[in-house]
């Protein structure tokens, strides 16, 4: 699905060949500071190659309208910003921003579920502790229904019940729609458990590729 | 009362009593300021009394050159106030971008205003055209420069949350509507506010002159009217011709955001 060829970024990513695969969940490890944020703002389009290219279902990245792009293949932030207002505003603004018709309360209310978010929907946001926010932007990203979900570290703000639970739901939910999934993380254990595919990246490069071949489907 | 009372150059320098208050203020206070306050008022003196003779020789010898000539050298004027305000933070696109929405802001509104709204013949009668273009492009700065700062400020105070929602799939306009919006707001409010209070707080310059001049208040009023109204839209007009054309300079044309 993703594939890069001979891609560089500044001096932190030299990548000749790497490639994320489609309706698969890959998972991305490796030392704060490796790249693996940058090669995931890259996928998303909000970095561009300094030199090389990223061909996305066959097209070269840089020939793709990045506003359609970054619509098909969304992106949770490590920290992700959250808007002013309530639960639902925030819940809503990415189908909001895009121009796409609203859910009503319902749909809304079956996210907030499956991030586990058990608060009214008109509550401030600035009454959310961190791992309630991080959970709400995962649910914004939900909502947007993309065909790639680009997670980085999704589960750094929570403790570890809510992180088994929030990783079964969203590998889950990735694998039952038949969507892609390309995942930061910092710990091993998680990528292994979940992933189709574990990347290790050492200083921008790619050390290590590993299948996961025993996982039953 | 009959007739203007002359101003002699004696009671004018009487007026200066106001500077040495505010130099005895500032003094005594302990802010540094003497030196600008000085300059300033002997500028401002140097300055209009240069403006009165080109004024003197406009009105005698009416020529359309001369007056677009004025009008232009106040353009750049204020284009050159407003860069160098800013200077260290604006990018060679939105330098270009604020010369042309001053220009294009200030000459529509003054052409229809001119033309359409005050019907002058000819076209180019300095005693209308150039004090007119002063008030619009004047109050357009102010406007330009009000705006300029909150979007400057608000892409970087709010950087976060525009790069979130483009992350999140909005066009860079969507991402940035509310600091364009807000930016807007600011830049028109002085000139909302000065036109609630006008007549009631205080009265404007331009009909306070005419009045002195010895023009009947009711034409004074319905020019001050007028005149109000076009700096309203003038002012809203450069701005918002600003702000949509130079927020896009903060994006690259991946839509991405631009460091700067």
């Amino acid at each position: 699905m993703f594939e890069f060829i001979d891609v560089k970024f500044k001096e932190i990513i030299d990548l000749p060949a790497l490639c994320f695969e489609r309706k698969k969940i890959t998972t991305l490890i490796g030392a704060s500071g490796s790249g693996k944020t940058t090669i995931l703002k890259m996928l998303n389009k909000m970095l561009s190659p300094t030199h090389g290219r990223i061909i996305y279902n066959h097209t070269d990245l840089r020939r793709i309208n990045s506003v359609a792009h970054r619509r098909q293949v969304a992106m949770l932030s490590q920290n992700p910003a959250i808007f002013e207002g309530n639960i639902r505003e925030n819940l809503l603004i990415g189908l909001k921003l895009q121009e796409k018709d609203l859910p009503g309360d319902d749909a809304v209310l079956g996210v907030m579920e499956q991030v586990k978010l058990n608060k009214p929907l008109d509550s401030p946001v600035y009454t959310l502790s961190g791992g309630e926010k991080q959970r709400l932007a995962l649910g914004r990203i939900l909502l947007l229904n993309p065909e790639v979900y680009l997670l980085d570290e999704p589960s750094a703000a929570l403790d570890e019940n809510t992180e088994e639970m929030i990783m079964q739901m969203v590998t889950g939910h990735v694998r039952k729609k038949n969507k892609t999934l390309v995942m930061v993380t910092h710990s091993k254990a998680i990528a292994e458990q979940y992933a189709d595919t574990v990347i290790e990246i050492v200083s921008g490069r790619c050390f290590r590729r590993g299948e996961n071949n025993e996982r039953d489907h | 009362m009959n007739g203007i009372i002359d101003l002699t150059a004696w009671q004018v320098a009487l007026a200066y009593l106001f500077v040495l208050l505010v130099l005895a203020i500032v003094r005594m206070r302990g802010i540094n300021r003497e030196k600008e306050i000085l300059i300033s008022s002997v500028r401002m003196t140097l300055q209009l009394i240069l403006v009165g003779y080109i004024l003197v020789y406009l009105f005698d010898y009416p020529n359309p050159w001369l007056t677009a000539g004025i009008v232009l050298c106040m353009e750049a004027f204020a284009v050159y106030t407003v860069l160098n305000r800013f200077n260290d933070q604006l990018v060679k696109p939105l330098k270009y971008i604020i010369a042309i929405a001053m220009s294009a802001g200030t000459l529509a509104c003054l052409a229809y205003f001119l033309l359409v709204v005050v019907r002058l013949t000819p076209w180019y009668a300095p005693q209308y055209f150039i004090p007119i273009a002063g008030m619009l492009i004047g109050n357009s700065m102010t406007g330009v420069v009000l705006g300029l700062k909150l979007l400057l400020d608000g892409m970087t105070t709010q950087k976060a949350l525009v790069e979130e929602a483009l992350i999140l799939g909005a066009t860079p306009r969507a991402a940035s509507r509310n600091i364009i919006n807000n930016a807007f707001d600011s830049a028109i409010l002085p000139t909302i506010n000065s036109m609630i209070g006008m007549g009631v707080v205080f009265l404007p310059g331009m009909m306070t002159g005419q009045i002195l001049a010895g023009i009947a208040p009711i034409t004074a009023i319905a020019y001050q009217i007028a005149i109000m109204l076009g700096i309203l839209g003038a002012v809203a007009l450069t701005v918002i011709i600003m702000l949509q054309l130079g927020y896009r300079t903060f994006f690259n044309q991946e839509d991405q955001l631009c460091s700067r």
